[in-house]
This record gives structure tokens, sequence and C-alpha cells, in this order.
């Protein structure tokens, strides 16, 4: 029973990790319409430009503080991943507004590979080491209920709490603040919020921030567990279930599908991988929310699409 | 002259000049060509590009020394990205260049097995220092290929030999358990045949867990491993797989001591990121380590380092996959000098001539020594029905901040390899209808 449990949570907290990559789909595709597949990609260069000017600062400043080295990187990286936001509005999506969605999804394609590119010319390939003092050893707890207690990974606790935080935070940011509202009208339809005003080319600048940031919080969570380095921008693909799952318009859709998603892959791969071979965690995540679509095509909590012909 | 037939003139001279600058009569007299496939950019980049630099540098040395009795080394540069398919791509591109190709090495399994199949037909050798088809070893089957130094079998077999050496003999491994952590590839797929033949001799269990490309996900790996508690863990990873597979360790609580990682688990890039975490983690040493005060490390320092020549950065010099990455150099340099001594010194040489020396090569202590490798290699002694030329290899244990060597050295059982690699070649010579080399052929 104990096994079971420690597979459960530590199945739930990936989940919360896997769920705060897809807020980044989903904030951008709620707020655009456009499915990024550049995440992944935006995930790698924030975490690399975290890595690298926490490194690089205490060398230029001559200075021993890791708390202010790390302080001082963030800082540059929020103004790092700004500057990404809105050279893409102004050199891609601004001349591609009104255009088809598959057009949209190509540009974000080609986003994705000049970033993984582009990041590891200017950061380097190596792997490197994000410190934010993070927990590393585990601990057990329960000990007295389950013989040998349930070991609990710090490291994963902490970070399924912040990205609980962040979750909390953007979906008050989209449901009760006037730019929140701007942003899902624009996401309804671009000429319709145009006509009432709404500039879509500030607006689209103010969500690929908001995903930058999301993707900055996720580089720094999931670099400081694996490190700063390319295999990052893969960590998109583990994502994609979670959006298929839980809707690709829905923030609490990002958050169930994650922990299901999390549950799912854990679980598959501890109960079922040894019967088939292992290494199915990958797939089967795939699987699960394909299945899921048999029942509900547009996800757990999206939106369905009815047009009129 | 009109613009037309002024562009037809320009074009026709600037194939004729083209032409003259890449034909190999230009080049084959004192220049050897070797492709260099490498990866630097993607998710093996930070394991893959110090064994590139260090095998560009050893070049770069070997040039500075005055060449193979004066025979200038040229190559040209690939990326694979540890890609199959760019990997192939790569050798297509390059191997009739600049006179044709002397040698590949192409850094993956996964290449290699592709390569295996084209190397007979172009005349090309494959060299694989450390890793590809653990078969290959034998030279009347696999002709064009040659695993020097090290295979995983080999290898596995040493890890047994350790394990077996620390629990008080080969009897005592008797109900023990063994997790084989490996990368789901035909390299991480490599030490279990070994493995479930050693455990059937002494009775141990083996347990294996296949982890997914590129390796960052192993949380239920290791909730696995918490679960059977094995008594060893080895790890057969690459890239980024390596310190994630540590950090999950840390994570679930697996003592370090007890982890032991094949030599493409123990390097730098695997443990400096996780630190004090990883601080009594074992990898096999595929007979060198990190050698920072080897004399061929201070000679590229001086002769190419210290002319601004030096392909990566400085620091990285002498670490322990920029030692791979220059000793799979050497290897080839020396089958270079040795096909030279039959088919004439400072002569340029063709594949096939190649092939001849890497199975020649013959490098004792007093050689090894004068090369600048004391105290980094043993002796290499190839021959044409074994390929792989020496099977010594150590234990190195990483302290929190470089690796030291924890073990004596340590040689594969070839009582146990031998009869594996030629059950094995005599099946893949069956499968593709080869007739295997006799000792008469390998004369000729």
């Amino acid at each position: 029973m104990s096994f079971f449990l420690e597979t459960l949570l530590g199945g739930l907290m990936s989940g919360m990790l896997y769920s705060l990559v897809a807020l980044g789909f989903v904030l951008i595709y709620k707020a655009s319409g456009v499915f990024n597949f550049a995440q992944g990609a935006m995930v790698l260069f924030a975490a690399l430009s975290m890595a690298r000017f926490s490194e690089w600062i205490p060398q230029w400043l001559g200075m021993d503080n890791l708390f202010m080295a790390n302080l001082l990187a963030f800082a540059i990286s929020v103004v790092v991943m700004f500057t990404v936001a809105w050279l893409v509005e102004r050199l891609v999506l601004r001349h591609l507004v009104n255009q088809e969605g598959a057009t949209l999804l190509m540009a974000t394609l080609g986003i994705a590979y000049f970033l993984d590119g582009v990041g590891q010319t200017i950061f380097g390939s190596d792997i490197y080491k994000i410190d934010v003092g993070m927990p590393k050893e585990p601990v057990m707890m329960l000990e007295n209920i389950f013989e040998g207690g349930i070991l609990i990974n710090k490291e994963d606790f902490v970070a399924a709490f912040i990205s609980a935080l962040l979750v909390v935070a953007l979906s008050i940011f989209f449901q009760k603040t006037a730019t929140g509202r701007a942003l899902r009208a624009v996401a309804d339809d671009h000429q319709a919020a145009q006509s009432i005003g709404i500039p879509l080319d500030r607006i689209w600048v103010i969500v690929w921030c908001v995903a930058g940031i999301t993707a900055l919080v996720a580089g720094i969570i999931w670099g400081s567990k694996l490190g700063a380095q390319f295999s990052l921008s893969t960590v998109a693909l583990r994502a994609l279930p979670v959006v298929i799952l839980g809707g690709l318009t829905s923030v609490p859709g990002a958050i169930i599908g994650g922990l299901i998603i999390g549950v799912g892959e854990k679980i598959s791969e501890v109960y079922l991988g040894p019967m088939v071979g292992g290494g199915i965690e990958i797939w089967f995540a795939y699987m699960l929310a394909l299945m899921f679509l048999l029942f509900r095509p547009q996800g757990l909590f999206g939106e369905k699409i009815i047009d009129r012909v | 002259m009109n613009l037309r037939k002024l562009a037809v003139a320009a074009s026709v001279a600037a194939i004729g000049l083209s032409a003259a600058l890449t034909t190999p009569a230009a080049f084959a007299a004192e220049e050897q060509f070797f492709p260099v496939l490498a990866y630097r950019t993607g998710a093996y980049a930070p394991n893959g590009a110090p064994w590139a630099n260090g095998f560009v540098d050893y070049m770069k040395l070997t040039n500075a020394r005055g060449g193979v009795n004066g025979v200038k080394l040229i190559w040209e540069e690939c990326e694979t990205g540890y890609a199959t398919d760019r990997g192939v791509e790569c050798y297509e591109r390059l191997k009739g260049k600049h006179g044709g190709a002397t040698a590949v090495q192409p850094l993956s399994t996964g290449i290699t097995f592709a390569l295996t199949e084209k190397a007979p037909g172009d005349k090309i050798p494959v060299i694989t220092a450390g890793y590809g088809r653990s078969e290959s070893q034998n030279g009347a089957v696999f002709g064009w290929n040659f695993p020097l130094v090290g295979t995983y079998w080999m290898g596995a077999d040493v890890l047994v030999q350790h394990i077996a050496k620390k629990e008080g003999g080969f009897d005592k491994l008797k109900g023990k358990k063994v997790a084989l952590v490996y990368h789901d590839s035909p390299y991480g797929k490599e030490p279990i045949a070994l493995l479930q033949e050693r455990a059937k001799m002494h009775g141990f269990e083996v347990q294996l867990l296949p982890v997914a490309h590129p390796g960052v996900e192993q949380k239920a790996t290791w909730l696995q491993i918490r679960q059977s508690k094995p008594d060893y863990v080895f790890l057969w990873g690459w890239g980024v797989m390596n310190s994630t597979s540590i950090k999950e360790a840390q994570a679930t609580g697996y003592p370090r001591e007890k982890m032991y990682g094949v030599w493409w688990s123990g390097a730098e890039p695997d443990v400096k990121d996780v630190g004090d975490g990883a601080k009594g983690y074992n990898a096999l040493a595929m007979q060198h380590g990190a050698e920072p005060n080897a004399k061929v490390i201070k000679d590229v320092l001086s002769l190419v380092h210290a002319k601004g020549q030096g392909t990566g950065p400085k620091e990285e010099v002498g670490q322990v996959l920029y030692m791979r990455g220059l000793i799979s150099a050497m290897l080839q340099v020396e089958g270079v000098r040795a096909a030279q001594g039959r088919y004439g010194k400072g002569k340029h040489i063709t594949g096939e001539q190649m092939r001849w020396g890497l199975e020649n090569i013959s490098l004792d202590q007093k050689a090894l020594d004068a090369l600048g490798f004391a105290g980094v290699m043993r002796p290499v002694q190839t021959s044409c029905l074994d390929h792989m030329g020496s099977a010594w290899a150590r234990i190195h244990t990483w302290d929190g901040k470089k690796w030291n060597f924890s073990s004596d050295w340590y040689q594969g059982d070839e009582k146990v390899l031998r009869p594996m690699v030629m059950l094995a070649s005599s099946k893949y010579a069956e499968e593709k209808k080869i007739k295997p080399r006799t000792p008469e052929d390998c004369k000729k």
C-alpha cells in the first residue's frame, strides 16, 4: 500500500510540473488561437538564460552572493523573455493576422527551431546548473502508519507548490482583470475584438510575455531538477497529452489533465511496464489522452465548438 | 563576349578549379583525410562536444609533431545530432572527399549498426573505440569494424568481476540482484546478453529497466528500484540521462556507492551538475580516467592550445570524454602509421590499407610512453581476428569534485567473452551470408 501511495504521489507531483508547461500552451491558445509549438523551446531558452546569467553575474560583478545572483539573473531573464515576446509579435505574428491556424502553427514550429539553435549558440550546449536552493534529499513520512513510511521527494513537493501558486495567479489574471478579459475576447474573435478597440498587437505581446514568464518559472523548476540543457525543450512533448486531455482552452483543464497524465504514466510504468518490457510511460500518456478523446473530443474542460453552417 | 557566354565560361572555370582542388591526386600524396562525425548540438551535446574536441585536438597535435611520417592529417566535421539518419547522411557526404575517407568514427552505436552494412562495400574501416557491436571484435566476420580497446560485453564483464570482488568472490553473487538502468536503444541493450550469461553462471538476478530517449523522465524507474531494492545498479546511459539517474537515486535515497556506470556514464558532464549528490558514484574507466597530468595533455596545451588553435575550452583538456576522443584519434593515427610501415612511409594510404594497419596495431608500453600515454593506458595489440586489441579497464569514483581511480586493473574474461563473440558473430555471418576470413586471408 505504501508503495502504491508513493507512486501515486510521485505521479501527482510530476503531473503538476507537466501542468506548468501545459499552461504555456493554454495561455497562448486561449488568447490568440495559436497552438504554440515553441513553448518547449521557450522553456529551454528561459532556463539557459537563468542558468548562464546566474553564473556570469558573480564573475562580472565580483560578488559571492547566490541569492543576489539568482535575483539579478531572474530579472534579466524576464527582460530576455519579454524581448523574445516582442520580437515574435513584431517579426512573425503581426504579419500573420487572420491567417489559417495551420499557418500560425507552422510559424511557431519555426520559432521553436530558431530558439533551440540560437539559445545554444548564445548560452552554450553543456548542462548548466540552476541552484535556487531547492531541497534535494528525500523525506520519509507517515512512518507510524505504513511500515517503512512513505518517501516524498522534497524537490518535487516544492515544485508542485510553486506550480499551484502560479496557476492560481494566472486564473485570477484571466478572470478578474481587464487585460485578462481582453485576452479572452481576442481569442474568441480577432476582428470583433479589434472592432471594439482592443489593440491586437499589444494583446499578443502581453500574452507572449505571460507565456514567457510561465516558461521561465517552468525552466527554473525543471532546470533545477534536470540541469539547464537541450532536453528541456522535449519537456513540451510531455505536456502535449496534458493539453489534449485537459482541453486547449482551460486553465483548470491543464491542471487536472496534468495530474491524470502524471499519475497514469507512473502507475502504468510501475505496474504494467514490467509485463511488457518497460519503457512505456511516454506512449502510454498519449494513449491515455486519446482514449479520453474518444468520449470527449474537446478534452475534459475544452470548449465545444459549434459552427453555424 | 556576351553575358551568356561569359556566364558559361565562368561556370566552366569554376568547375575546373573546384575539380582541381578536390581530385584525389591533389591530396593523395601527402595528406590523409578523416571525416569527423560529431554532435555539438542537441540532447547529447554535453557529452559529444568534449569527445570531438579531444579527437580534433589530437589530429592537430599530430600535425604539429610533423604528421605521420610527414603525411598531414586533414578532416571535415559533420553534425550528426546523435541521430542515425543524419549520421549516415554525414558518412555518405564525406566518404569520397579528399581522396576518400581513411576511416570513420561515428560515436554512436545506432550509426555504427547502420554503417556496418555499408563499410564492406566502401572499404572504409569503422572504428568504434569503446562502443558499437560487441561481437564485431571478431575480425573474421566483421572485417571492417574495429571496437578498439573495449566492447560493452567486456565492460559489463569487468563490472561483474568488480562487484564479485567486493562481495568476496563469484559464489557470493548467488541470490543478489543487479538492476540495469539502460538507454532504450541499441547502445543501452548491448550489455544485456553478457549480464544474463553471467547471471546464469553465478546465480544472481538481473532486473532490466529501460529509459526512453533522452532519459529525463526516470521517476517510475527509480520507484521500481526503490521497491525491488537491488544490491547494485548498473547504469548504461548517455547525455542527460546519466545526471538524471544520479539525481533520481539521490531523490529516492538509493546509495550512490552501489551505482556503477559504463564508461559513457562516468565523465564530468554526468556529475558536475549533481555535485555532492553524486559523491561515491562509480563508473568504469575504459583504461583512462581524467588525465590532466599526462604528458600528451601537456603537449596538447603547449603545441596546440598555447598557439590559439585549441578546438574547445582549455579547462576541458584532460577531462574524461576529452581523453576518450583523444585516444580514439591516437588509435587511428597509429593505424595509419602501421599501414605506412607496410605500404610505404610518408605515403597516402587507402581505406583498405588502413584496415591492414588497424589489424596490426602494436603499441607496447614503451611506444605508449613515447606518445605521452604513460599511466593512461595499457598495451594494445590487434590482429586480423581480434579487432579489440586490449581488454583492460578499472573503476573510478566521483568524490564531489573530481574522478579518482578506486580499483586496480581488471581484464575482460576471455573464457566468457570469446564463446559469446564467436556465437553471435557466426549467427551474423549466417544471416548476412558472409564467408569468414581465414588466417590465410589475413596474410593478404
